[in-house]
């Protein structure tokens, strides 16, 4: 079962404080600290980040494409979550 | 001795260090245990060629004799290094490279820290901004020594073998001369016995954590900062300076 | 029929534009050119840093040595990238490294030339580069999700490269006569190995229609050559050299360059393993790969020794 090379790490970089962080690849490690520094010379070389979460690949849990027309469809038209939806009165500004 | 001929000589010293590290690790580049090292490694030699240019930079400024950093990378022989007899050593495998780049970013941690202080503002800069880069030379290294020491029998033994066929050249690296002495006074150098204790402790922690053991009755080597090395610095020079002194003169 | 339908949906999505995600159905021959396509790729990356590495600790100023240090660098990483693309088809790292080591899969045979002077430094980083910087662009926007993504950041990073070398061969071209003589030799040697790179002519190429249909590649590859050549005949002209092709001429009615036949025979020799360096770099890689297991088995038992500490604490 061991890959010789580590196991699978996903790494999440943060580009500025304040936003949120993105995924942005994964990276192999052995140890967590090994995980992290790894992530940070492959992800932030160019001066691409301020902050890096990484999660062993193995931990994700991913909705699979089955699930793709019940998890994401029913959202379709409940459109009245969106502002759009609604007519407010000519004049009415900052809402 | 002036002023400025010891800064000149401090110069080369700080800059030599990093530059002939730099270049072993260099030596490494697609040849790492796993392709992430290889990055770390390129990483990390990158950072210390690059700080080894700025510093050769204003040792050309201040020697201020037409050479630029090129000319004192390239144009200097042997007996005009003045880079620490232990960074010239050998990679052999991956336990000299690792146990040479812990005992040398741990000195250059404490040194760095203390030349932010320097009253050469040039120097201060520089050394600010490395003391960063150093900063996490030291934790990728020491993190090593930990995993290497506490891994197998095998990456122990192979650690211990590595310091003990190291350890030898780590007193030089404190030796201090007429230049330090000098500085020293002016508050531009910082004295290497502050930083010796300060690494003791950080060695010695690193390695008791990770069950390696600093060899007994070890007879010590010097010479670097009178430009004395072992014959290893001759070949690594060759290697690196040829191209540039097969074509003397030109533009690269 | 259930398989008809798959497929049928599969290939709607992509004539749709819409990206092959991991999990998706895809038809077995899909995932299988796929794989091997990335794998090539990420095997050239890897192998790739060896003719450039050769250089590193010789390169003549310091600032020639960080950039090529950081280029090398780049390559290693644009490897990983690939290789996690790859990994995304349920295929681990080491068997990636091992189908490497054993020749079953292959590399691109341009990284099985020597690069014997420095201006092979700069010769590789224009055309080398030049040449793939023009697959890559068009792989952005490839069918595979994982591998258009490592694509685009791939493209992002290796746009220094090409810069680089031709500075460098600028810098000699300018130079003194033994530097341009040197140039125009780097010049000589790597023009058509990097024709080459483009793989064989649309019309041998066993894999091409299946690659356009299904959109992996866009562009076939005698179309990506002519663009290669159209661009760089121009800045051969600039920096003084010669391209050494005596069929080489402006075609004005298809606005572009009428040129040579790449030696065929040579670049099926390469591939297979007949090049002048293909028997250095695998073992240069074999032997650091194996150097390096008691590295990784220690990082391997000081992990488990860490997860055990913690789980007991």
């Amino acid at each position: 079962m061991s890959d010789n090379q580590g196991i699978l790490w996903e790494v999440f970089v943060q580009t500025k404080p304040g936003l949120p962080h993105k995924h942005c690849g994964s990276i192999h490690g052995h140890d967590k600290e090994m995980a992290l520094q790894n992530a940070r010379d492959l992800y932030t070389r160019r001066n691409e980040g301020t902050n890096i979460w990484i999660i062993p690949a193995s931990e994700i849990v991913a909705s699979s494409p089955e699930d793709t027309g019940s998890f994401f469809e029913p959202a379709n038209d409940k459109v009245y979550r969106h502002p759009t939806f609604y007519k407010i009165a000519d004049g009415i500004t900052h809402m | 001795m002036t002023t400025q001929e010891a800064l000149f000589n401090y110069c080369l010293r700080l800059a030599d260090n990093h530059l002939i590290l730099g270049h072993r690790l260099s030596e490494l580049c697609s040849k790492g245990p796993v392709l992430e090292e290889d990055i770390a490694c390129t990483n990390i030699s990158l950072d210390l060629i690059g700080q080894a240019n700025a510093l050769l930079q204003y040792a050309a400024s201040i020697e201020n004799n037409g050479r630029n950093e090129d000319d004192l990378a390239f144009l200097r022989h042997e007996r005009h290094f003045y880079n620490s007899l232990l960074s010239e050593q050998p990679n052999r495998d991956f336990a000299f490279t690792m146990v040479k780049q812990f005992l040398i970013d741990a000195f250059n941690y404490y040194l760095f820290d203390e030349l932010k202080k320097s009253k050469d503002l040039t120097i201060s800069a520089l050394t600010t901004k490395g003391h960063k880069e150093i900063t996490y030379h030291l934790r990728h290294s020491s993190t090593w020594i930990d995993r290497l020491g506490l891994g197998t029998d095998e990456s122990n033994l192979r650690t211990q073998n590595a310091i003990n066929e190291l350890w030898r050249f780590t007193d030089d690296m404190f030796v201090m001369d007429e230049v330090d002495k000098m500085l020293i006074t002016d508050g531009i150098a910082t004295d290497l016995n502050i930083i010796k204790t300060k690494w003791q402790n950080t060695v010695n922690g690193a390695f008791e954590k990770a069950n390696l053991k600093i060899p007994e009755k070890v007879w010590m080597q010097y010479g670097s900062k009178q430009g004395k090395h072992t014959e290893h610095l001759g070949f690594l020079l060759a290697e690196m300076q040829h191209l540039h002194r097969a074509y003397p003169g030109v533009k690269w | 029929m259930e398989n008809a339908l798959n497929e049928k949906s599969f290939q709607d999505k992509i004539d749709e534009g819409i990206s092959i995600e991991p999990k998706d159905w895809m038809p077995e021959t899909y995932r299988k050119h796929v794989l091997r396509q990335i794998s090539q790729h990420a095997h050239s990356e890897i192998i790739g840093m060896q003719p450039e590495g050769n250089w590193i600790t010789r390169a003549p100023s310091l600032r020639r040595k960080m950039v090529l240090l950081a280029k090398v660098q780049d390559e290693a990483g644009h490897g990983l990238y690939l290789y996690s693309a790859a990994e995304s088809m349920g295929v681990t790292r080491d068997e990636l490294l091992d189908q490497l080591h054993t020749g079953k899969a292959k590399y691109s045979s341009i990284f099985n030339y020597p690069t014997l002077t420095w201006a092979d430094i700069g010769a590789v980083g224009w055309l080398v580069d030049g040449a793939a910087i023009m697959n890559q662009v068009m792989l952005q926007r490839t069918s595979y999700g994982p591998y258009a993504r490592a694509m685009v950041r791939i493209c992002k990073e290796e746009s220094f490269h090409q810069r680089q070398g031709f500075e460098i061969m600028t810098v000699l071209s300018e130079g003194s006569s033994e530097q341009k003589e040197m140039a125009q030799d780097a010049l000589n040697r790597w023009w058509w190995p990097s024709l080459m790179m483009f793989g064989p002519p649309d019309e041998e190429s066993p894999n091409s229609a299946n690659a356009l249909k299904w959109k992996i590649k866009r562009e076939g590859n005698d179309e990506l050559r002519q663009r290669f050549v159209n661009q760089t005949v121009p800045q051969a002209a600039i920096l003084g050299l010669k391209v050494p092709d005596t069929d080489l001429k402006w075609n004005e009615a298809k606005k572009g360059y009428d040129f040579g036949t790449p030696n065929w025979a040579e670049f099926k020799n390469v591939i297979s393993g007949n090049g002048p360096c293909n028997k250095e770099r695998i073992a240069n890689k074999i032997h650091s790969h194996k150097e390096g297991a008691w590295v990784r088995e220690a990082a391997e038992a000081y992990a488990a020794k860490k997860n055990k500490a913690s789980i007991a604490a």
